[in-house]
Parts: C-alpha cells; structure tokens; sequence
C-alpha cells in the first residue's frame, strides 16, 4: 500500500495555520448576515427583494438564528467542521426559500436573482472550506492531540488512553506479554499466535467487513514496565505499538499507558468513513483498554442486552433495546465461552 | 416472559419478551415476587433521560427467587430468596473496594456513551437507559443479575416481600441522604419532597439522631404520612412562602442540613415561574428543573450541608451558585451506594426499628404496570408507593 506517513504529512500542516483564516471569514460573515435578519427582518427582505409580510419575516428570522448559531460554532469551536458543513446546508436552504420566493412574491424579481447568484458563490466557498477542513481532520483527528514522540512509528493513525487496574504490575504485565489474550479485549483482533521467541501473527477486522493480518515482532521488552511491537515487512497495515505498566499512587494498582500507530486501510478516507461508524481511534483504544480492566478486575468482558457484544463500536452507536435476546448470547471473544 | 417496557414519552406497555439467560459467568437469573414503580421510573416515563430505546424493560426495585446462577457465582444457590441492589456493581474495581458502588468502573459496559456526557463513567443501573448499561430491568417476571456474587442479600427471615423490597433502593437511598448530611444533637434536617424517598429521608435523619425534621410539599396526603409514619413538622410550599417559614421554625437560623429528595422535574406553586422552567426543559435549554435545589441552597444555614439524592440529569439554569459559595455549603450527593446499606438496613428492619412497608399504597399485578405509572406520576388516589406483583 501508499506510504501512509507520506499521507499524513502531506495535507495542510497542523491546526491554526493561515487555512484556518477562511472558515472565521465564513463565520464571522454568518454572523453579519444573522444579526439584521434577526433583528430587521422587513428591511432585509425588501432588500433583495422579496415581498415583506409576515411570513417573509418569519422564515427571515428562522434564517437568521440559524446564521447566529453557525457563526458562533464556526468561531468558538476548536474543530468547526461540522459548523461550516452546516453553513452548506443552510445555504441549500437559502437557495430553495430564495426559489420559493421568486415564484410567489418577489415583488424585485431582479434583485431576487442577484441575491440568489450572491448565495450560489457563498455555496460553493462553503462546500470548498468544508471538504478541505474534513480532509484535514480526516488525517489529524487522532494526532493532534496524540502525536507520537518517536517519530519513526507506523501509519499515520495514532492513538493513545491510559487507564488503571486494580492489580499488580507483575500480573498485569504478563496477561498483556501474552499477546495470545489480546483477542479477548482488543475488538478488531481475531486471533494472535505465537510463532517464535518475539514474533507472533495477528489477524484481525478492518473497517467494512475486511480481513487483515501481519506478522509482529516484540521491539522492546521489560519486566513490569514496558513492552513494544511493530509489523514486519509485507503487513496488510503497517502498525506499532506500546504498552506502558506505573506504580498506581497508594494501594490502586498498575497504570497502563497504551499507543498505537496504524496505517488506516483506505488512507485519510477509510478514516473518515470508519469515524461515521464509531470508530474513532482512541475512542477505540479506550475501550479496548476498558475490556482489558474488566477482564483483569472481573475476569471477562461486561455483558449487557443492549451491548450483547461486547463494547463494539457499532453496537454503541446503535444499541439493541434492553431486553433479553431470542437467541443464545452471541459469545463473542471476551464473553463466556 | 411479561415484561413493562418504555415505548416512547409517556407510554409503557406490557408485552411477551425472551426469558433472560446468562450472559457472564458471575449472572444469575431471578424469578420476581415483587417489584417496584420509583421516581426516577418518572423521568424516564417523562422522556427526560437520554438514551431510552423503545422496547427497553423498565424497572430497578426488585426482588425474588434465584432460579439459575453462573458458574461464577458462589455465594447464591437456585432457592435462595434475594433483593436485587439497583446499581450493579462488580466488587473488586477501586471505586468498589472504596464502598463506592454506584460509580463502579467496570458494570457499564456502555461507559463511553456516558463519558460524552459526564467526563466518567458511573456503574450500570436495571432499567435505566443506555447510556448507564443497556440492562434490562426488573418490571418483569425473570430479570438477569450481573455481578450476582456481589450484589443480592439473602433474606432467610420470614419477613414479608413489603418488608423488604425497599432495601433495592429507596430505604437505603433515604438514608444515605440523611448520613451524607452528618448529622450531630441538635440539628434541624430539612427534606425537599414527602414522596417515597423522602420518606426514608425523614425516618432515617431520626434514626442518625436529628433532633427535628422538616418536610415539605405540596401534597397533603404526603405530608400527612410524613407527620404521622415519621414524625416530621410539614410545610406546604403551595400555601405557605417556604423561605419564610424555615427562618422562622429554626428561630432564624436556617436548617442545618438540607436534603433534596425531589430531583430533576421540581415543581414551583408560580405558574409562571414553573413554565420558565417547563419551557426551558421542554427545548432542552436545561434538562433539569431546578425549584427544589434552589430553594434548598437559599434556606440553608451557612455552614450547613446539602445533600442532594434527587436525581439530575444534565444541566440547570440559575443556580445560585453564589450562595452556596460564600454560605460555605457542604454538598454531598450520589446515587445511592446500595450494597454497603444493604446488612445494616436489613438488621434494622429484623430488629423492628422500621417497617418499610409503610409507603406502600397502591398493590397491583404486573400487567397494570401502565395504570400504576399513571397513577403514581400525577399522585392521583393518594398514592406513594406502587408496588407490581409479577
Ligand atoms: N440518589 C438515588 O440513588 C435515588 C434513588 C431513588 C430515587 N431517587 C430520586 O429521588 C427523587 C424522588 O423520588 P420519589 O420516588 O420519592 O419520587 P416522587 O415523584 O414520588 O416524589 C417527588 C416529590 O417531590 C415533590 N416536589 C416537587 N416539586 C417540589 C418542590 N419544588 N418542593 C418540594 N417538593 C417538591 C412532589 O410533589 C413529590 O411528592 C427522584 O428524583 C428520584 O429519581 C434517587
Ligand atoms: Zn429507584
Ligand atoms: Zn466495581
């Protein structure tokens, strides 16, 4: 496959750069165009030349909130994405309101059509900055907050969480040193096996139903504390990761700190897609490290009706109702086998 | 089996769903002999919790007979007669070995949906939306208990199911707000609501020592039970200015502590000043209707506690917080860790110094769950209790 670290570095560099200039543009025009709206309903109207009743100056006011609360999602939000997307189906909006308004009471048909060409050019900004803002994050969603310090590390997908387990760091760290138990915890894992003294052969899911597997090898190793592995040469998706075992302060345990880096099938479009899925990265690294407690503190993975699964992501996304099964309970890893 | 599950705002219905079965080793499956309608079936009845989905079983106050356990649990046998806790909890996490049930770190197997909302996770609760679980509740013939090792109490003495069956919840509820509140000789406790709750609220802050408790209301027939089944001075916040009223009783001090037992849909006598609020609630402007704690934090005496076991959902308009700074408030709140009242409140009850069983107004089959609801959500009949016989 593509060199996926080429990938991540290509697109518009990191957050708050000149590129951001044009969606607080777009915002702060949202919020030129809410306020008068809101405000003077009639005068707008008249002024691309709609007819001024009462129901003109409804929809007018409608527009105008909606302008308002674009604007100041646009420029309060860290990642205003979604905002300026919005920004784009309002602008449909508009230009449907502006068409009904031709066919029935522009009294300046004129001026309508002026301001229906205006909207169009707004349309296609918005469409512009929204796809480029999605592309950006679509690549930098999981690093911007979680780069790695290495540098060197696979795949330009990196993921991190932290989480605590009531257990010492001994026993902690050899359940995680067999890599054959990471199927019960790790969602996307079908099967690790060992197949030498630092290698083992993972196969796992990849978004949409696809099979991937690699060949790994241990790349650090130390007792109680740390454990490291990357994919070799010829793997399906170029992936490392780290594990980390702290002293938890008091009596509470072993800390775990987990990284991953893995090249997303697909590229910065798998990712996006597999995001609508739920599949955030270290959304995903959470969870798998939450059923990893369960497992360590409980001894398997937390059932419920609603989740029969497990914590898969889709299943999250889209719950069964909370009562009994028809069948047997699906046994996935991690349930009662 | 006959189940009551949620099918949107204002419905529930009584229909035929799968027998439960183990999902994990440490389940066990629990034929129902009794099972209970609480206040906070209301929000969700009301549509204010997030995360229902139609066809989920309510229910949280249960108990029965165990009739099938996993091969993890040691500590339950088929017989045994138990009541269920309705926070589910597995016992060996560091929030459970704290005492700290309600907010396990492991029993939510939704934890994620719930840490967009609150940052953390709490513990998984029956019957009580996705977002705490997915787990089907006790309004029900059959109900699965996770973590089973951990949470039931088995009760061998003959007492009745009414005697008992409040140990799921309310009784222990009740008196956490009372204990959160610290009480020491001399003090005045005064408990927002007469409802079910709060009724446990007043008979344990007498049980903890309190020298006076003040209820208040608006419904007589509750405050009656409150005077009369527990002992307590009333006030009925619909003909008397609540403020007014506390200064005076307690000789212009204020209470000393103050406990919310009325929770996220609080009723203000105004009309106008309940439909700010209404409305608010209703366009998710805030989730909670706050008159109650309001109120609470302005009669409190500075230095004083307030303890909050109502429940809330999400966010609240105008809360004053101001006052409660500089009054320098203790706030202590939390779903009730149930499993540490469990033994204690069980010998309680052995040793006669309470009979829950008082609340209980209203007895009905399971399939009448949906009249219970109604009933008890607009306190017609003088109800307080509804107690579902499966
Ligand atoms: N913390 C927990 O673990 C826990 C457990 C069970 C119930 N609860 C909560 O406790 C609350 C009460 O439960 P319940 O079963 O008694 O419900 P309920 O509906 O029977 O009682 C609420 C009472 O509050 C009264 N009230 C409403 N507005 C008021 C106001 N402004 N001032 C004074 N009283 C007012 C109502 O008239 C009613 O009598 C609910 O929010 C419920 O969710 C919490
Ligand atoms: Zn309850
Ligand atoms: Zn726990």
């Amino acid at each position: 496959m593509a060199d996926p670290v080429q990938a991540s570095s290509s697109p518009s560099g990191p957050p708050g750069r000149p590129g951001d200039n044009v969606s607080r543009a777009l915002g702060l025009f949202s919020a030129a165009l809410g306020v008068p709206q809101v405000v003077a309903p009639g005068r707008v109207a008249r002024l691309i030349g709609l007819k001024d009743d009462g129901r003109t100056r409804f929809w007018m006011r409608a527009v105008g909130v909606r302008e308002l609360a674009a604007a100041t999602g646009i420029l309060t939000r860290r990642r205003p994405t979604g905002w300026v997307w919005s920004r784009v189906a309002g602008d449909t909006m508009d230009l449907a309101l502006l068409r009904a308004g031709l066919g029935r009471k522009a009294v300046r048909p004129t001026r309508t059509v002026i301001a229906t060409g205006a909207v169009l050019g707004v349309t296609a900004a918005d469409a512009a900055e929204s796809v480029r803002l999605t592309r950006r994050e679509a690549v930098q969603t999981p690093s911007a907050s979680t780069a790695s310090q290495d540098g060197k590390a696979a795949g330009p997908m990196h993921a991190r969480a932290a989480i605590t387990v009531r257990r010492p760091r001994k026993e902690v760290y050899a359940f995680w040193h067999d890599f054959e138990n990471m199927p019960q915890f790790m969602a996307h894992v079908e099967s690790v096996q060992i197949t030498g003294i630092r290698r083992s052969h993972w196969v796992a899911t990849a978004p949409a139903g696809r099979r991937v597997e690699w060949d790994a090898e241990m790349t650090a190793d130390e007792e109680a504390k740390l454990i490291a592995w990357r994919s070799l040469e010829g793997a399906d998706v170029e992936n490392s990761g780290t594990v980390r075992f702290l002293k938890a302060p008091g009596d509470q345990g072993t800390e775990i700190q987990l990284e991953l880096h893995y090249a997303m099938p697909g590229g910065a479009l798998g990712a996006a897609v597999a995001k609508l899925f739920g599949e955030e990265p270290s959304q995903q690294v959470r969870d798998d490290l939450r059923r990893f407690k369960q497992v360590m503190e409980t001894g398997e993975v937390v059932l419920s009706d609603g989740s029969p699964e497990g914590t898969l992501a889709i299943r999250l996304a889209r719950q069964r109702p909370a009562h009994p099964l028809e069948s047997e309970p699906i046994g996935t890893k991690g349930g009662p086998s | 089996m006959r189940a009551n599950v949620w099918s949107g705002r204002n419905t529930v219905q009584v229909e035929n769903v799968p027998d439960p079965k183990i999902m994990n080793s440490r389940d066990a499956i629990v034929r129902i002999t009794s099972t209970a309608i609480c206040g906070s079936d209301l929000h969700l009845y009301d549509g204010y919790i997030p995360t229902m989905k139609r066809g989920d079983i309510l229910g949280h106050e249960f108990m029965g007979e165990v009739v099938e356990v996993g091969k993890g649990v040691g500590s339950l046998t088929v017989g045994d007669r138990v009541v269920v806790p309705f926070p589910i909890a597995c016992g060996s996490c560091n929030q459970c070995r704290r005492g700290l049930f309600s907010v396990c770190e492991n029993s939510n197997p939704n934890a994620r949906i719930a840490e967009k909302l609150m940052g953390h996770s709490t513990a998984g609760i029956f019957g009580y939306s996705h977002m705490l679980g997915g787990y089907a509740g006790g309004q029900a013939e059959y109900a699965r208990v996770p973590f089973a090792d951990v949470g039931p109490i088995k009760i061998e003495s003959g007492l009745a199911d009414e005697q008992v069956l409040f140990l799921s919840d309310i009784f222990p509820t009740g008196y956490m707000g009372a204990e959160m509140c610290d009480i020491k000789p001399g003090d005045v406790v005064a408990v927002w609501g007469a409802g079910p709750v709060a009724q446990f609220a007043i008979a344990s802050a007498y049980l903890l020592g309190a020298e006076r408790v003040i209820a208040i209301d608006r419904f007589e027939y509750r405050l009656q039970m409150a005077r009369e089944k527990g002992g307590a001075e009333t006030i009925n916040y619909a003909e008397t200015n609540v403020l007014e009223a506390l200064r005076e009783m307690t000789g212009g001090r204020g209470p000393d502590a103050c406990i919310d037992a009325v929770g996220m849909e609080a009723h203000h006598h105004n009309p106008g000043l309940h439909a700010y609020d209404r409305v608010k609630q209703a366009t998710r402007l805030e989730t909670d209707r706050g008159h109650a704690l309001r109120q609470a934090v302005i009669a409190c005496r500075p230095g004083g506690t307030l303890s909050i076991i109502g429940v809330y959902g999400g966010l609240m308009d105008k809360f004053p917080i101001g006052a409660l700074m500089n009054k320098g408030l203790t706030v202590r709140t939390g779903q009730c860790h149930v499993h540490r009242y469990l033994r204690p409140l069980l010998q309680r009850i052995e040793q006669g110094e309470i009979d829950p069983s008082f609340v209980v107004t209203h007895r009905l089959s399971l399939d009448d769950a949906p009249t219970g609801y109604e009933t008890f959500k607009h306190k017609r009949d003088d109800c307080v209790k509804v107690v579902l016989k499966p």
